[in-house]
């Protein structure tokens, strides 16, 4: 799923800081799962909202709305009959949200109440860790079912920088060494082989460097499935 | 002696058999070309190649590029070192080209330490490929005269492709294979990290050995003095990477605070004998951090001078 991590109230404070009438519009996908843009957030980003803007002798009217997600037009058109009631709306769902409004409701104002930052999941209650960096030329199974290009900090394809250490990245004490699980799980299996030679130069056209990128299913669009 | 590849000076003495000396040079922090010559005095005569940093430990410097041609002009011989951090693969191709034409014919393939150690630490990093790929590409470039697109290049860049190894950084048993697929790629010659627990290089050599991968690729040993203790301590604790065992800080601590420096060099030079004799190895590197005008000194007493001119 999209992860994504709440934004400091003073930054949502400061975005809406001239606005008497607000939407927060939670969105029940990934941010749902995430702990961080469903119901629940939005309604107690809406109270702390409202009790910092009392503190500031400045009142505030907030609702609070939750789609199905805002990553589909149909479900970003359901708020058309009430987006012009308010000054501005303060999106809960990924970067996918706010932009998916901006589009449709061109003369509104949207936010974006939190900071959008990998594709993961949890591995703990409360713990999310990126997994896929959407190269959009998956190979995980040439490395042990791990994904170095997401999961190394450099990248490597190759096998792990001199800075592995019992397993840690040199980069965080809290982030594994992919390539140390990588080779661990490959010579365990017998497979060292698999991890020699040279590695084709990975065509990054597929990622973000061959600009933005779209996804088109002929059979969807013509409506034969 | 079979046809060179690049005719550097630091691959006639290995070819030649010589047990090769090569230092390290970090170019200044701005341009300050009169101190970076005042530092290429002390190893001239002294190295049979300066490895030039690339931004080390990701703080921006003066170009690796740059100080290499500099070094040319100054009759010192550059291994210029290119990372994998900063440039994707167009800017590598180009800098290879520029570099062979401004006279440089040794260049070591690097990953380059990550942004977050450096003063830049916001940096987005490149990454495009990587060290192993770089070694791949450099000898394209130099053996099939082509660039990685396959389009003929129109006088070929002439290298003399290093690599560095770590034999201290997890997990161990990999770090043969991984050596072993760095001369797979092309490695002329590779430099290992720091050395500073015997123990372990010895066999770690023994594996290299056994492997038969030092007959296909020169390998140098990497030699760091230690200033004193609290360099010592410092390595150990905050330098990802480096095994440096309690008995040299011991060893370190065990003098008087004047004499740590000369208790480093000894025991450097002790690495050094014993690195002439070891199997496998072809020569030493040294890194004498920040410490250049003490390698005339330490090749004196490491009985490496004069160096073979061939």
């Amino acid at each position: 799923m999209i992860v994504a991590d709440r934004k400091p109230i003073q930054e949502i404070l400061a975005m809406v800081k001239a606005d008497k009438k607000i939407l927060i519009l939670g969105c029940k996908g990934c941010v749902t799962v995430c702990n961080v843009g469903g119901v629940k957030e939005s309604e107690i980003l809406a109270s702390t909202l409202k009790i910092a803007r009392k503190q500031q002798g400045k009142d505030i009217d907030i609702d609070v709305r939750v789609l199905e997600r805002q990553c589909d037009t149909e479900y970003v058109a359901q708020i058309k009959d009430i987006v012009n009631d308010y000054e501005s709306v303060v999106s809960l769902a990924c970067g996918v949200g706010p932009q998916f409004l901006s589009e449709m409701y061109k003369e509104k104002k949207f936010y974006p109440g939190v900071n959008t930052t990998f594709f993961g999941g949890a591995v703990q209650h409360g713990i999310w860790e990126e997994r896929c960096g959407g190269c959009g030329t998956c190979s995980i199974h040439d490395f042990g079912g791990l994904c170095p290009i997401a999961r190394c900090a450099k990248s490597l394809l190759h096998g792990p920088c001199g800075g592995s250490t019992k397993g840690i990245c040199e980069v965080n004490p809290d982030t594994i060494c992919v390539w140390d699980a990588i080779v661990t799980k490959k010579m365990a299996a017998g497979e060292i082989g698999d991890l020699m030679g040279v590695k084709g130069f990975k065509d990054w056209r597929s990622a973000r460097d061959g600009g933005p990128r779209r996804s088109i299913r002929e059979e969807l669009i013509q409506g034969n499935i | 002696m079979s046809e060179l590849k690049s005719g550097s000076n630091l691959e006639k003495v290995l070819k030649a058999g010589y047990f090769a000396f090569t230092g390290e040079c970090g170019p200044p922090k701005g341009a300050n070309v009169a101190h970076l010559k005042e530092k290429f005095q002390y190893l001239r005569g002294c190295v049979d190649a300066v490895n030039v940093t690339d931004n080390q430990t990701a703080v921006v410097r003066m170009s690796s590029l740059a100080a290499s041609r500099l070094m040319v002009e100054e009759g010192l011989e550059p291994n210029f070192q290119m990372v994998c951090r900063d440039r994707n693969r167009l800017a590598m191709m180009s800098d290879i080209l520029g570099a062979h034409a401004l006279g440089i014919r040794n260049m070591l393939c690097l990953s380059g330490d990550h942004q977050s150690f450096g003063n830049h630490p916001q940096a987005k990093n490149v990454h495009d490929i990587d060290s192993i790929q770089l070694i791949a590409l450099v000898k394209k470039m130099r053996d099939q005269g082509k660039f990685l697109n396959d389009e003929v290049i129109d006088v070929a860049p002439k290298m003399f492709v290093g690599a560095a190894c770590n034999p201290f950084a997890d997990p161990y048993e990999f770090r043969v294979h991984r050596l072993a697929n760095k001369i797979e790629a092309g490695a002329d010659f590779i430099q290992t990290q720091c050395i500073f627990n015997m123990d372990r290089f010895r066999d770690f050599m023994k594996q290299v050995v056994d492997m038969g991968l030092d007959k296909r690729c020169h390998i140098l040993a990497g030699v760091t003095p230690m200033k004193n203790a609290g360099m010592a301590n410092f390595m150990k604790k905050f330098v990802p990477g480096m095994d440096i065992p309690d008995d040299l800080i011991n060893r370190l601590k065990g003098v008087d605070q004047k004499d740590q420096a000369e208790e480093g060099i000894c025991f450097a030079l002790e690495q050094i004998e014993e690195f002439k004799q070891m199997q496998g190895v072809a020569g030493v590197h040294l890194m004498a951090i920040e410490w250049e005008h003490k390698v005339p000194e330490i090749a004196q007493r490491a009985k490496v001078l004069p160096r073979p001119v061939v």
